[in-house]
């Protein structure tokens, strides 16, 4: 199933044009707040496509308003031809069986009054499913997160967190959905947990072959699990391609400051990398001054 | 494994769907187990039974009078007397209690009715619905009840009915204001979020996901606004204002007031019916509210536990308090020497919990001592044991602490010797948090914040600290330190914050500074900038570092030494270049394998391919 994205086979999954998100202003009369300038993106069938940025830099949002939790202010996000940025309560409940969504936070995304089994159960009782062959999916999709199945009558705070993620995920599954957007899936997780969790995107990927928008911050997780990757730096998408030219060979100078930035676990390497920083910030300090100086 | 893991689930008699009764029947154990909880509604249940059964069991009819006998004593016929008119005082109290329960319950009903969907809607949308609803509000909460009460009485008759329905609305309030900010709390959980994507209507989340958070303060309340409806109803009562052909508690007790020389004891008994009542009401409500919070109320006994139990221990370290024994000769040069220390918190069944077990290492002047590990690892309950700010409950079980060749956790010492450690904390060892935010005081400049704490450490004038702050924001590389030393926390970044932080820390010139996973909470490139500063600041001032962190990236480059921890234990120790390139434990190995840096992309990290759906391992 696992079909490597090929731009050239008709229209792509998701695509995002000219995209601005602008929040308005407490004050009164005051400029709105402009999270997203201009986004343009596109996601193929069976493609995952990485958002990296630094914290305020308006990726989060770009996953909410996909999903129709952040206002779209101009632009259009379409989804399988269908413009989708203003779509009514009503059609989203149809859009939910293709477009589903997990969470940073594994502890506030799921509700802690609710048992697992229920949790998992509510989309499915959203399209309408009989509650017998809902518990019947309900085992399926914890064998395929690989929670025991036992988890059904137990609550969200008797897991850890990977094991709640894995909840997470088990519900965005649950409709058997197009496309993921995973915001920052992995950035609460333990370093192996983190691991494992990946692996979990991978093979449902390659089971299924659903599209990720994969949110992070974290440009190792980026690169390790996108097919391509969109850098955003204040609200705009500063560079965007292949993950292996993007994450290695990066042309914006703020892709190449996050490159560099990111420590590598070897002593000496790392001492090679800061060199490499130190020299980069020098020279485009220096690049800076000489346009100042031109204009 | 998942086949009989199913069989068992089958097995289990429990079906889906029922969460709420799962909590519920937990609260409800607990409230039983509660004497106070028990008591409150054995008196309630008896009352509501004795109310329901009145026409059975009431020897007469509420308004029967017998002429020849008024103001009796007690007797066979008439077990509580009767009154002025020869009403059988029993009977009334029965039918009143009847009566009176009802009316409370019709006017927290009405609150409810009318405050919580309001509360629900104006908390969930808020907007234009939730300003008009505020107004509402307002203005009901500023009317004088007792007069608006009076009122009401006057144009529609001395109904209780009515007059509990009025009153009603006008606490309704209370309830919108509870529901309104239950709701607000939860509004932008993620999980509302993830059921909005799923395409709940707004109904449905509001059913499911809100609803539930509003259920038990809205119990604890009706509790309270029915003790009130009981005790104003029978205060318009007792004025005379109540329907005198019902018999009711407020009644009886103004005809109790009113023949109060002849028989007292007609005024005992429909005040001691309401005592009974809304005391029984309000306890009835702390129960439920300790039941709800139980999990508050262990920590509490487990304090108590351990507080018996450590008299003995305390006492016998007694001793060794007023002269801290010598550290081993040999180790005084170490700057920290951690030799075997256990920490563990006493649980409410007398065991302790061990969540640093058996741990010894040491740090050396101009040294960086990693520490990394996983959460729950103990890496932070160690480095917290050096500093000495281990919560109240913690206890050293074992081991020792050694800095600068004086023990500050002698052998045999059950706690951190505060005595000690506060001579030694903020002027030689310091501490950089994990949240650079939460750790600055909103309320005070940074300016104040880095000044106080020099001029108390190190003696000097407030101008002179001063001086130095600015120096010190100079030398942690923030452009304009003036700016920064008038600011106020909230308007600097959090690389700034963290950059402040770190100059209070270096302030008193330390000889140890302790960092809690200082850049996790920072950007990438912002972390590389704090990194930076910390290896050039350690080599100038030639200072001892214990860095707490799991990210292997910020060992590589700041750490000259590495110990690694799991569950409370140290897996492995070495140098940075064995750990990193040859590390000898299998954990290590695991988490070194972990790390993303230098993988193929899109290939299984831990997992062999097919089995990524591999068990997570128990926490």
């Amino acid at each position: 199933m696992s079909i490597p994205f090929d731009s050239s086979q008709g229209a792509p999954l998701l695509s995002v044009e000219n995209l601005v998100v602008e929040y308005p202003s407490k004050r009164f009369r005051a400029k709105p707040f402009r999270a997203l300038t201009d986004i343009n993106i596109t996601i193929g069938q069976g493609e995952t496509l990485g958002l990296v940025g630094e914290s305020g830099s308006g990726k989060t949002t770009l996953g909410r308003a996909v999903l129709g939790l952040a206002p779209v202010t101009a632009g259009k996000v379409i989804f399988e031809g269908n413009d989708i940025s203003n779509a009514s309560r009503k059609e989203r409940r149809t859009l939910s069986r293709d477009l589903q969504v997990v969470f940073q936070d594994p502890y506030t995304s799921l509700n802690p009054a609710l048992e697992i089994g229920d949790i998992l159960a509510e989309p499915l009782g959203v399209q309408g499913m009989e509650p017998a062959a809902a518990k019947k999916r309900v085992k399926e999709l914890l064998d395929q997160v690989g929670l025991p199945t036992d988890a059904i009558h137990r609550l969200p705070r008797e897991f850890s967190g990977g094991q709640r993620q894995r909840v997470a995920i088990a519900r965005a599954l649950a409709l058997s959905p197009k496309l993921i957007v995973c915001d920052e899936p992995v950035s609460a997780l333990d370093l192996s947990t983190q691991a494992r969790v990946l692996d979990l995107f991978l093979q449902i990927q390659k089971d299924t072959g659903v599209s990720y928008l994969f949110v992070s911050h974290d440009l190792d997780v980026v690169r390790h699990i996108s097919h391509r990757v969109a850098v955003m730096y204040h609200g705009e998408i500063v560079e965007q391609g292949p993950a292996e030219v993007v994450t290695r060979d990066p042309e914006h100078p703020y892709t190449q400051r996050l490159l560099l930035a990111s420590p590598v676990p070897d002593p000496d390497r790392q001492e090679q990398r800061r060199a490499d920083r130190h020299r980069l910030l020098a020279n485009q300090r220096s690049q800076i001054e000489q346009q100042g100086a031109v204009a | 494994m998942s086949d009989s893991v199913e069989t068992a689930a089958i097995a289990a008699p429990v079906p889906a769907g029922q969460s709420g009764t799962v909590v519920r029947s937990t609260v409800m154990r607990r409230l039983l187990k509660n004497p106070m909880g028990i008591a409150s509604l054995a008196i309630l249940l008896t009352i509501a039974a004795l109310a329901i059964l009145a026409p059975v069991i009431a020897p007469f009819e509420e308004n029967f009078a017998n002429i020849s006998k008024t103001l009796a004593a007690p007797d066979s016929v008439n077990i509580m007397g009767t009154d002025s008119a020869g009403r059988d005082t029993w009977s009334r109290l029965l039918f009143g209690a009847q009566l009176t329960l009802l009316s409370a319950l019709l006017c927290a009903g009405v609150a409810i009715a009318i405050g919580l969907p309001a509360g629900l809607i104006a908390g969930y949308y808020a907007g234009k619905f939730e300003a008009v609803s505020n107004w509402v509000v307002s203005i009901l909460m500023s009317l004088p009840g007792l007069i608006v009460l009076l009122t009401i009485r006057a144009a529609f008759g001395p109904s209780v009915w009515i007059s509990m329905i009025a009153f009603g609305i006008l606490i309704s309030p209370s309830y919108f204001r509870l529901t309104r900010t239950a709701v607000q709390s939860v509004r932008n959980e993620l999980y509302v979020d993830a059921a909005r994507v799923s395409g709940l209507s707004d109904l449905s989340i509001i059913a499911r996901h809100i609803f539930s958070v509003v259920r038990a303060p809205i119990i604890i309340q009706t509790a309270a606004i029915a003790g009130v409806a009981i005790a104003i109803q029978s205060g318009l009562e007792f004025l005379g204002l109540g329907d005198p052909t019902k018999a009711t508690w407020g009644v009886m007790l103004s005809e109790g007031f009113k023949n109060v020389y002849l028989t007292p004891m007609l005024l005992l008994w429909p005040a001691l019916a309401m005592a009974l009542t809304i005391g029984g009401l309000v306890l009835l409500g702390n129960a439920i509210r300790d039941a709800l919070e139980d999990g508050e109320k262990i920590k509490h006994r487990k304090k108590v536990v351990s507080a018996e139990s450590t008299t003995a221990d305390a006492a016998k370290a007694r001793p060794s308090r007023k002269s801290v024994a010598a550290v081993e000769t040999g180790t005084e040069h170490h700057l920290v020497k951690v030799t075997n220390l256990g920490v563990g918190y006493p649980q409410a069944d007398g065991s302790i919990k061990k969540v640093v077990d058996d741990v010894s290492f040491h740090v050396d002047r101009g040294e960086i001592l990693g520490i990394v590990g996983e959460s729950g690892s103990g890496k932070s309950q160690t480095a917290f044991s050096i500093l000495g700010l281990l919560p109240d409950n913690a206890r050293i079980v074992g081991g020792s602490i050694q800095f600068d060749g004086n023990y500050t956790v002698a052998p045999g010492e059950d706690r951190v010797s505060q005595e000690r450690l506060s001579k030694l904390r903020g002027k030689r060892i310091s501490y950089i948090p994990q949240e650079p935010m939460s750790n600055l005081d909103p309320a005070f400049t940074i300016g104040y914040q880095l000044v106080t704490p020099m001029v108390r450490v190190l003696g000097i004038s407030k101008a002179e600290a001063r001086q130095r702050a600015l120096k010190l924001l100079t030398d942690v590389g923030i452009t304009n330190p003036e700016r920064t030393f008038n600011a106020y926390p909230h308007e600097v970044s959090g690389g700034m914050a963290q950059r402040v932080l770190i100059a209070g820390a270096i302030s008193c010139e330390p000889d140890l500074v302790i960092a809690d996973e200082p850049t996790t909470a920072l950007d990438v490139t912002v972390q590389a900038d704090v990194l930076d500063l910390l290896r050039e600041l350690q080599q100038r001032l030639n200072i001892g570092v214990i860095l707490v962190t799991h990210n292997f990236g910020v060992v590589a480059d700041l750490c000259d030494r590495v110990v690694v921890m799991q569950n409370g234990r140290l897996v492995e120790e070495g140098t940075v270049r064995e750990i990193l390139r040859n590390p000898k434990e299998p954990y290590t190995q695991t988490l070194l394998g972990s790390m993303l840096e230098g993988k193929t992309p899109m290939t299984m990290l831990v997992s062999k391919p097919g089995s990524a759906a591999e068990k997570e391992p128990v926490a």
